[in-house]
């Protein structure tokens, strides 16, 4: 194990953080707090309680993984498809490092940036609302899993894209509808009995579920299923980088 | 052909940075630290870059890689770093297959790519740290601060890439490769627009590295640099080696002289009994000028003096030259 390489990826990806605080951090909490104004406050005070919790608290879970999801993507696919732009890309692909080792270090740098932009927009709204969080242990299971998932979910569209446009197709056209879909802002079962069965093929769905279970107890599908389909979209992502290396598409022909 | 002594290189020092020894000792060429067997790459659009190349790199050597545009030189240099992919062959970088056991070999080597790809963001020393890291060294600030003075970059360590020039860009580029103290340091057109002040520099540096035992291999459009700079030649053409040869050997072998007299007076037209040598008159009849082969047997220098006499032609002076690499490589690339 090449622990050197990875801690310099890793602290490298994090350095692109610190110096895009604006962008990273700031960015993603304020349209948040944004959220919270809008759904929570203005629409909010107008819908009776979902579920035995205020709507304001409902969305909590919901809107902390619609962050995480799209800034895990934005930041793992950035962090690779950038050297791939400038070209400095050769010198990952010539250093003595496995491509595991390559994964942990730009995964592991995009996830730790989600996890704590998950934090904070958690701190944010308690700002807002009032929180209680009944499995805190779960909480931060599926937030680091989600983060991960995500990460390595970024990491292919970084090697897939071959340019900006495609850069942000998937998470512009793909991630947020299903994020929006996937019942940040309501339960599935306020859909009419159709509906809710095609929201079952949305694996933003199982997340948001399983994330809000963790908050309040209160679920679309069981907390079992939930970690389930989402092991499941892991292994899937780690099958296609691990494709992806063997072949080296779009690296290495 | 392909014959590797694993004990001597085990047993190498480390280069440790590139100044010279306090007594520089032209390094021991015994062994090969690359070597590269039927190697062929194809692209995916069907182009075949590399055609079965065979290649031996001799441990402390400076190689020069020469080829036209897309003759297979960068592709052959990415194959050996690890950047792409082999389509067949095998190449062992100091013994170690490249593929099977990457990181041995791979830690052996430092790359200079060809184009300027910089984090354009970063500072200089972080830049260079990375790449030390990237490559598994522990950190060693000693090193790189010594890197960076060897390359004239210190006073520029803070700096961000972005605000550098391109000479110094690319001298960014050759302290990262040499962060992790390689044995082997590929330097892909490492001049190519660079002033002719800073080229010698460069060169300086080069010859250096040799001197602390670092193999270089480098690639290169400008002729003059493989003949300054080189102990052995390769020509690549159109993804095949056209020829590997010692450099001295090279121009010996396939050299043409010239031999230029310089008349004592004017000459308008020259006797029949002087034409098989095909001579040209120059400087409207002022000099002579008769070229000949160094491989043949006879010169025919001395009986062409000796019918120049009795033709009555008298000349001042004489010199001779040798016909330059460039010639060599433009008519070997042209006959390949």
């Amino acid at each position: 194990m090449n622990h050197r390489a990875v801690r310099a990826i890793y602290l490298f990806e994090m350095a692109r953080t610190w110096r895009t605080l604006l962008q990273s951090i700031v960015s993603p909490v304020v349209s948040t707090s944004l959220y919270f104004v809008v759904f929570g406050a203005a629409i909010g005070s107008r819908i009776s309680q979902v579920e035995g919790v205020s709507y304001g608290t409902f969305i909590v879970p919901g809107l902390i993984m619609l962050s995480v999801l799209t800034q895990s993507i934005a930041n793992a696919s950035f962090g690779i498809y950038f050297p791939k732009f400038t070209g400095t890309i050769y010198e990952i692909l010539s250093a003595p490092i496995s491509y595991f080792e390559i994964v942990l270090g730009y995964v592991g740098a995009a996830a730790t940036k989600s996890i704590i932009l998950g934090l904070i927009i958690l701190a944010t709204a308690g700002l807002f609302v009032p929180l209680h969080i009944q499995h805190p242990v779960w909480m931060l299971a599926f937030l680091v899993l989600t983060a991960v998932t995500f990460s390595l979910f970024g990491f292919i569209i970084g090697i897939w894209a071959d340019g900006f446009e495609k850069l942000q197709m998937i998470p512009m056209l793909v991630v947020t509808p299903l994020t929006f879909l996937g019942g940040s802002f309501y339960s599935i079962d306020m859909l009419p009995p159709t509906w809710r069965a095609v929201a079952m093929l949305n694996p933003v769905v199982y997340l948001i579920s399983g994330f809000r279970w963790s908050f309040y107890e209160i679920a679309d599908v069981s907390m079992s299923v939930s970690v389930a389909m989402t092991t499941a979209f892991l292994l899937i992502c780690l099958m296609v980088i691990w494709w992806i290396f063997r072949t080296g598409y779009r690296l290495k022909n | 052909m392909h014959s590797y002594f694993r004990a001597p290189l085990t047993r190498l020092p480390l280069p440790g940075g590139f100044q010279p020894p306090p007594t520089p000792t032209p390094p021991a060429i015994m062994f090969s630290i690359i070597s590269v067997a039927n190697l062929s790459k194809t692209y995916g659009s069907g182009f075949k870059a590399l055609k079965n190349v065979n290649l031996d790199i001799k441990h402390g050597e400076i190689f020069a890689l020469l080829g036209p545009n897309g003759a297979g030189k960068t592709t052959l240099i990415s194959i050996i770093c690890g950047i792409a992919n082999p389509s067949e062959g095998k190449v062992l970088v100091g013994g170690e297959n490249i593929q099977t056991s990457y990181r041995k070999a791979r830690s052996l080597i430092g790359l200079v790519p060809q184009e300027l790809h910089t984090d354009a963001f970063e500072s200089v020393w972080a830049t260079v740290s990375f790449s030390r890291g990237l490559f598994g060294k522990p950190k060693n600030p000693d090193h790189i601060e010594k890197v960076l003075k060897d390359l004239s970059l210190w006073d520029k360590k803070d700096s961000k890439i972005i605000t550098l020039s391109g000479g110094m860009k690319r001298r960014v580029m050759i302290a990262k490769a040499l962060s992790h103290e390689p044995q082997i340091l590929f330097l892909d057109e490492p001049t190519a627009g660079v002033d002719v002040e800073l080229r010698k520099g460069m060169w300086e540096v080069v010859r250096t590295l040799q001197q602390s035992g670092v193999t270089i291999i480098l690639t290169t459009h400008y002729i003059e640099e493989a003949e300054e700079m080189a102990d052995r030649i390769g020509i690549i053409n159109k993804g095949e080696i056209v020829l590997v040869e010692d450099k001295a050997t090279l121009m010996s072998k396939l050299g043409k002289k010239r031999l230029t007299l310089h008349l004592q007076g004017k000459v308008t037209s020259l006797p029949e009994s002087l034409a098989h040598y095909q001579l040209d008159l120059c400087d409207n009849g002022a000099t002579l000028v008769y070229d000949y082969d160094t491989k043949g047997e006879r010169t025919g220098i001395t009986s062409l003096l000796s019918d120049l006499r009795t033709a009555g032609i008298r000349f001042n002076d004489l010199d001779t030259t040798q016909s330059s690499l460039e010639d060599i490589f433009v008519d070997l690339v042209r006959t390949s």
